[in-house]
């Protein structure tokens, strides 16, 4: 057990095992979006209160899952650089972190796009779409912390204690956000779906979930192998790999 | 032979990309004076922090009194007394307070004993004045005051003789001897020409590229 | 050589207690603060500067004053705060000092809790003693006001514990300052929702104790974990030195 945990935190291990699973991920990802994005965008029954328009929900709770899970993700291995200081888990920390803004943006963005046609308005100060304007705000620190420190093992037990004072905090920044807005707003829009989703929408939704997640196994593995080659340039097995690649 | 204080064994570190030592291992026994010597940049302040227990990004083993030395935390940072290039000196205090302040979390004297020790390091007379007002050397003066009233066993002194006089030097190298004497060790990096007898040392080589 | 040994290692048991220890950390950083007067009327100044800007940018008609005045005196609180934080350890940085503390005997995070206790009180609990008087000129009642004492003096607090992390994060670092606020203003922001909302409430005539009491909570949590998040950040930043 612990020589496997050990071998995991290898790079030169990783680096293997990622070149062997990504084609996979990749290929999965995409069957999996493509058709859960096809059924959902084009097949799926129309909303019989919001039309067209909800369509939205099979890029926006995908891409808000991601935004989230990633945070919980890259809470855990903060948790294994502080206490196991395994190198892979840095390297994922600072590569999924940007691309963890990203969905939080892409959830944002998709939420004003769905504001639009039904509240009239790009922005509300919806209690969902604020705790997603502070998880981005709490992405933009880690990442802000992480390019500030220039010794990359101290920049990377740093953005661990970051990441992981952010994780206790944002079940309380929820929950304030839902009580902020009930105090200031009735709850008359929400961006929920509606608890009896119908079945032709809920398969399709739950397609593009587990597809963008696979994605997201795969941009995470190609961030991680780049930022793995760039920490690791000094060593023979990078210079055997690059030299092997010039051929 | 006696039980050292504080062991190496194979100690590795690498700062900014560099290589600064690898494979270093030596024993502070008591009764020594160890001088760590090498080159700008070799990575002596590296080392004396990472003895101090300032620095972690080292690997290797450390062992104080034959024990893993991060399992004794409290107990080796109870026998050890650093001192670095910062003296550690609140420029808005006054000499006296300073040294009460840094002396409280240790092992609080009354201020007879403090004044003394002030007295000893020839700074009789600005015992009131705050440290902002007094000179560089002045204010490690400060803070060399703790060596004459410190119990604790292993001394570690990063550029201790900076900014001090000809007879300030003279006289902390005979607090050094006298501190080995009475069976207390000593680790010591600086620029000036130390040579005590029977000063063993460390010598670091230039960083290497790694 | 020793023979006449009389310096022997001895146990930790003989080391300081914690409570002395804390207690003469705290007694040196407001002796330090009262030295440098300065330091301590800058986060009241700034204060209210900040509150003085509403009247002017927004509008001084009574009724926006009556409604916004508590939102308008716990961002300024929350921003003076903010500014503060930088001071929390870069001068015991600079001079060394914290290298000492942290090579104290006694466990870090207490030393450190030592410390944001005094920040509180050099910063947090004088923006307390004076909001009554810019809520005055809000023209805020007499109920709003004491409640938003009351909320300040719960949640200033833990302005300065959650603060004391960040202040160690960016320990040293270019421009910590602006990156500090970054850091920091998204993990403040369920202490202003309630700090505020409980005024809100006072207002309409709710009862608030059980806001107070959810805010006494996030004292609680703050003070029992912020002071490891800190010492462990401490820890990191020196290490890179």
């Amino acid at each position: 057990m612990w020589q496997f945990f050990h071998k995991l935190g290898s790079p030169k291990w990783f680096f293997g095992i990622a070149n062997r699973f990504m084609p996979w991920l990749l290929a999965g990802g995409l069957i999996l979006l493509v058709a859960g994005l096809v059924w959902g965008l084009a097949f799926a029954p129309k909303d019989y209160l919001q039309g067209n328009s909800y369509r939205i929900i099979f890029i926006h709770v995908p891409s808000a899952f991601l935004a989230q899970s990633i945070y919980i993700m890259m809470a855990s291995a903060a948790v294994v650089t502080l206490v196991w200081r395994m190198k892979l888990a840095d390297v994922f920390v600072k590569s999924v972190a940007p691309v963890g803004l990203m969905f939080t943006f892409l959830a944002l963005f998709t939420g004003a796009v769905w504001g639009k046609p039904t509240w009239g308005t790009w922005w509300v100060w919806d209690a969902r779409l604020t705790s997603m304007l502070i998880l981005l705000f709490l992405y933009g620190g880690v990442i802000a912390l992480d390019r500030s420190i220039n010794d990359e093992k101290s920049a990377a037990r740093a953005v661990a204690v970051l990441v992981l004072v952010g994780v206790v905090n944002i079940p309380i920044i929820k929950y304030s956000v839902n009580w902020w807005n009930t105090l200031h707003q009735p709850a008359t829009f929400k961006l929920t779906e509606k608890p009896a989703m119908a079945m032709e929408m809920w398969v399709p939704l739950l397609l593009s979930v587990l597809g963008l997640y696979l994605l997201f196994g795969w941009l995470a593995c190609l961030r991680m192998k780049t930022e793995i080659l760039v920490r690791e340039r000094r060593t023979r097995w990078v210079k055997d790999l690059v030299l092997a690649g010039r051929k | 032979m006696p039980e050292p204080l504080l062991q190496a064994v194979g100690l590795e570190c690498e700062r900014d990309e560099r290589l600064l030592f690898q494979n270093l291992s030596f024993s502070i026994l008591p009764g020594t004076v160890t001088r760590v010597e090498g080159p700008n940049g070799s990575g002596k302040t590296t080392l004396l922090r990472i003895l101090a227990g300032l620095n972690d990004a080292w690997t290797g083993e450390l062992n104080w009194c034959g024990q893993p030395r991060d399992r004794h935390r409290e107990s080796y940072l109870r026998n050890m007394l650093y001192l670095g290039h910062r003296p550690g000196i609140k420029p808005l205090l006054t000499p006296l307070e300073n040294l009460r302040a840094l002396m409280a979390g240790r092992r609080p004297l009354d201020d007879d004993a403090l004044l003394q020790a002030l007295a000893g390091t020839g700074l009789s007379g600005f015992e009131q004045v705050p440290c902002r007002n007094l000179s560089a050397g002045q204010q490690r003066r400060v803070a060399l005051a703790r060596l004459l009233i410190a119990d604790e066993p292993l001394w570690l002194l990063d550029e201790v003789f900076t900014a001090i006089d000809a007879a300030g030097v003279e006289a902390i190298e005979s607090l050094l001897l006298q501190r080995a004497r009475e069976g207390g060790a000593v680790v010591v990096t600086t620029h000036h020409n130390l040579d005590l007898p029977g000063m063993g040392r460390i010598t670091l080589g230039g960083a290497t590229e790694r | 050589m020793n023979a006449n040994a009389s310096i022997k290692v001895q146990s930790a048991q003989r080391s300081v207690g914690v409570t002395q220890a804390m207690v003469a950390v705290f007694l040196r950083d407001v002796r330090v603060a009262f030295r440098q007067k300065q330091d301590l009327l800058n986060p009241l100044l700034f204060f209210t500067m900040v509150v003085t800007l509403f009247p002017l940018g927004v509008s001084p008609e009574v009724a926006f004053l009556k409604q916004s005045g508590a939102g308008i005196l716990w961002v300024a609180a929350l921003l003076s705060v903010l500014l503060s934080l930088d001071h929390l350890f870069r001068h015991d940085f600079d001079d060394g000092t914290l290298e000492q503390l942290m090579l104290q005997p006694q466990p870090l995070f207490l030393l450190v809790l030592a410390k944001t206790l005094a920040h509180w009180m050099l910063t947090g609990l004088p923006l307390v003693l004076l909001t009554p008087v810019l809520g005055l000129m809000l023209h805020l009642d007499g109920n709003s006001v004491a409640t938003l004492c009351l909320t300040l003096l719960i949640g200033t607090p833990v302005l300065s514990l959650i603060g004391s992390i960040g202040a160690a994060l960016t320990l040293g670092l270019r421009s910590a300052g602006v990156l500090l606020s970054l850091l920091i203003i998204p993990l403040y922001i369920p202490v202003l929702i309630f700090g505020t909302g409980t005024v809100a409430a006072a207002v309409e005539g709710a009862q608030v104790s059980g806001y107070l009491a959810l805010m006494g909570a996030f004292l609680v949590l703050a003070l029992t974990l912020a002071p490891f998040a800190s010492a462990a950040a401490l820890r990191i930043s020196l290490s890179n030195s």
